[in-house]
């Protein structure tokens, strides 16, 4: 596959980038800040988002979505990032979406619709340290009536308690650290032992910490093959991965532009300051980074969506790019712009605080890095 | 089956059928390289007839027309028969300087005549040409050069000096850059070809850190150019050359992902679990390897199409060269002491430590780091000054 948009994917850049920047532009971000809004984004929005075709963009068609792919589903990511946009695009219509295109046909029909209408927001309760370590998952799910009670926690449930359902992974065998005999479950919000405690963050997103007390669910909740999580898991991992990092090369690029307008316009010993070489080489030392960030997500999202064997260790390496490269534009932002870019007024702020979570989910530069090389079999 | 997918199998076949064994192998050295020219020596009888059977085939220069001595290829099929070659393992069967850069600024600026004559000996490896671009004073203010070309009616009588000049002592000819008029800073240098046989033509190799010295200064006193070897217009010769350092960074630039595919570490696994933060750095460095080789795919697919900014290749030889030293001082790392030996059979005569030292270059030849840097942001990111 040639590695530039089509025509198609380009008419869906233009009208995703027409509609963040009309609808959910910077402004509406601080909008449902400041109001310190307890879901962290506007329902209205995610309406709107479905009005669009946006939240089943990976749903497939014959289900009522739109079939299209992760280059496609990052197309949107980027407007969001480049917009600070606040939506559940990101976990429930990309990381859930892709779980559940695994799960039974009865599932699927209980959720699609819901996320197809933009009213469905779903949570993903992976998480159980303050790092990603998915297979040393410790939360246990043992078989009971009709089918399993599940006792643990999580945290970093982005969205948690304004979900309406949770994919939670547990352990149904094997030890923690192994990747077999994990299964993941479809629990629904108002389930009996469920409790959660919602933490607002650094990017005034809100994630909960769920308690799971002996919640009781049935054996159709399991989405994909007990005790064979890890398929369904590393599917929805991968998913969550690249388009956190499409989300990435948005926010860096957002930050970037701005950066860059400002050295064209901010005066300071009678010149404008994109004048001094000192910046100008820190300017064309970061878009080259931005650049190198933006081509190993196209790659890794063309990879998944070819089904290729190597797309796992391109999801690694773009996660891991996308975090570097943005880190370097929201630093390099703040300290362009001097003081005010240390104001709450001022954007570029918010954008640092953006990478900042972008960066923990689902695994940080390290962590990818590190995959990177045990795949690369060192 | 598409037309590319049969392309596809016949180039398959013809490479199985006429690439000799030996010529399916990496080459140990730059010694082992075919660089063709009037006084090369072949090295075995099969690097002979490989470089005979793909000029045949027009496959020195697959993607040149058939004219001057291609194989008139589109640039897929093109691509196509490279990956082929890459799965045999096909080692080029000729390396020059005069196909990575003089041809392409002969096929857009030269006379059909040169085109036939220059080129058709290029394509068959009877011409080994270099580049004297940079002088003493000369060097990211290339323009500033003052060799001078005096017009004596049906030729210029040239004075001056080159320097960095590639394997000028192994080559045939020169293209040149010479000043045709010394009122005028850019519209003052002209573009030309001339043997190096010709009387006044003097070469001194440079002996660099990695001990090898593929540079030569070069002197010129009084030698004697035709006017007909002049490319492209009088005074325009900066056209030439900037047209030709584009191709020089993107080539150059190539080199960063050089054995990307399969990773370094992979090799030295042993060294690298006992020590965790050389791992980790080579963790990072095989992040960039991915991202420079997916940056460089991506590059020629807009590049083909004309969505690429024209200056874009600067980014491209400022990103490749860096993470090329980059690679080169974790080899020096990862190889420990042995990596340091200079001569012994063991360590290939010093190849792992004269290649780190040679890449070096890389972020200064053909523009350094700092002038692709200024070129990119003022051209690129359109930042303001001068």
């Amino acid at each position: 596959m040639a590695m530039t948009l089509n025509d198609d994917q380009n008419m869906l850049r233009e009208s995703a980038r027409d509609f963040m920047a009309s609808e959910a532009p910077v402004t509406h971000f601080r909008k449902f800040r400041d109001m310190g809004c307890k879901d962290g984004f506007s329902h209205g929005l995610w309406k709107q988002f479905a009005e669009m075709g946006f939240t089943g963009i990976l749903i497939p068609e014959a289900e009522g979505g739109m079939g299209m792919g992760q280059i496609e589903a990052g197309i949107v990511l980027e407007e969001i990032g480049r917009n600070l946009s606040p939506s559940p695009f990101l976990t429930t219509s990309v990381a859930a979406v892709e779980a559940l295109k695994l799960a039974d046909k009865a599932m699927r029909d209980r959720w699609f619709p819901g996320i197809l209408a933009g009213e469905t927001v779903i949570g993903i309760a992976i998480e159980e340290g303050v790092k990603h370590r998915p297979e040393k998952i410790a939360c246990v799910a043992e078989r009971s009536g009709n089918g399993f009670k599940l006792t643990g926690h999580k945290q970093f449930v982005v969205q948690g308690t304004s979900s309406d359902m949770l994919i939670v992974a547990a352990r149904t065998a094997g030890a923690v650290g192994e990747t077999d005999g994990l299964t993941l479950f479809a629990v629904d919000k108002d389930a009996a032992g469920l409790s959660m405690e919602a933490a607002r963050l650094v990017d005034s997103a809100m994630a909960a910490h769920v308690k799971l007390e002996g919640v009781q669910v049935n054996a159709d909740a399991v989405i994909g093959d007990v005790d064979g999580g890890w398929a369904v898991l590393s599917k929805m991992l991968d998913a969550g991965r690249v388009g956190a990092a499409a989300e990435m090369v948005g926010v860096g690029t957002g930050a970037m532009d701005m950066t860059f307008d400002y050295l064209k316009t901010r005066k300071q010993f009678d010149r404008v300051i994109g004048e001094f070489q000192a910046l100008q080489h820190r300017a064309a030392h970061l878009y080259g980074e931005m650049e190198g960030a933006r081509s190993i997500v196209l790659k890794a999202q063309s990879l998944m969506d070819e089904g290729h064997a190597k797309a796992e260790l391109y999801v690694a390496a773009a996660k891991a790019k996308a975090g570097l490269a943005c880190n370097l534009a929201v630093r390099e932002g703040v300290q362009m712009h001097g003081g005010i870019g240390m104001t709450d007024e001022y954007d570029i702020g918010l954008y640092m605080k953006r990478d900042r979570g972008l960066n923990e989910f689902f695994g940080d530069a390290y962590y990818h890095a590190d995959r990177v090389a045990t795949m690369n079999g060192y | 089956m598409s037309d590319l997918e049969t392309f596809r199998a016949e180039a398959r076949a013809w490479l199985e059928e006429n690439c000799p064994a030996e010529m399916r192998t990496p080459a140990k050295g730059d010694e082992d390289v075919c660089w063709g020219g009037r006084n090369f020596v072949f090295q075995s009888e099969a690097q002979k007839l490989w470089l005979e059977r793909c000029v045949a085939k027009g496959y020195t220069v697959p993607d040149w027309p058939k004219a001057y001595g291609g194989a008139g290829l589109s640039p897929q099929e093109t691509k196509v028969l490279r990956q082929e070659m890459a799965k045999l393992g096909c080692r080029s069967p000729l390396n020059s300087f005069g196909i990575w850069m003089l041809g392409p600024a002969l096929l857009k600026f030269g006379t059909e005549e040169q085109k036939v004559h220059y080129m058709g000996q290029i394509a068959r490896g009877e011409i080994r040409w270099c580049q004297g671009y940079s002088e003493p004073g000369s060097g990211s203010d290339l323009v500033s050069m003052q060799t001078f070309g005096e017009d004596k009616g049906d030729h210029w009588v040239v004075n001056g000096q080159k320097i960095w000049t590639s394997y000028a002592d192994k080559a045939d000819w020169i293209f040149c850059l010479v000043r045709t008029d010394k009122t005028n800073k850019y519209q003052g240098i002209s573009f030309l070809l001339f043997d190096m046989e010709t009387p006044g033509v003097t070469t001194k190799p440079i002996k660099l850190i990695s001990g090898n010295s593929p540079f030569c200064e070069t002197f010129f006193d009084n030698v004697v150019v035709p006017k007909h070897q002049i490319v492209g217009e009088l005074n325009r010769g900066w056209d030439v050359a900037k047209y030709l350092l584009g191709h020089e960074r993107e080539m150059i630039s190539g080199m960063g992902g050089d054995g990307g595919v399969t990773s370094i570490g992979a090799a030295m696994k042993a060294v690298l679990t006992e020590e965790p933060v050389l791992r980790a750095q080579m963790a990072l460095f095989d992040v960039e390897n991915l991202t420079f080789r997916a940056h460089g795919e991506r590059f020629m697919d807009e590049w083909k199409t004309g969505k690429a900014h024209p200056a874009y290749s600067n980014l491209m030889k400022y990103v490749g060269t860096e993470l090329n030293k980059k690679r080169n001082e974790l080899v020096m790392s990862i190889g420990g002491t042995q990596a340091l030996e200079w001569e012994s059979e063991r360590s290939n005569g010093g190849s792992k430590a004269r290649n780190w030292l040679r890449t070096k270059a890389n972020s200064i030849e053909g523009g350094t780091s700092e002038v692709m840097l200024n070129v990119v942001s003022k051209r690129i990111l359109e930042m303001p000054g001068a």
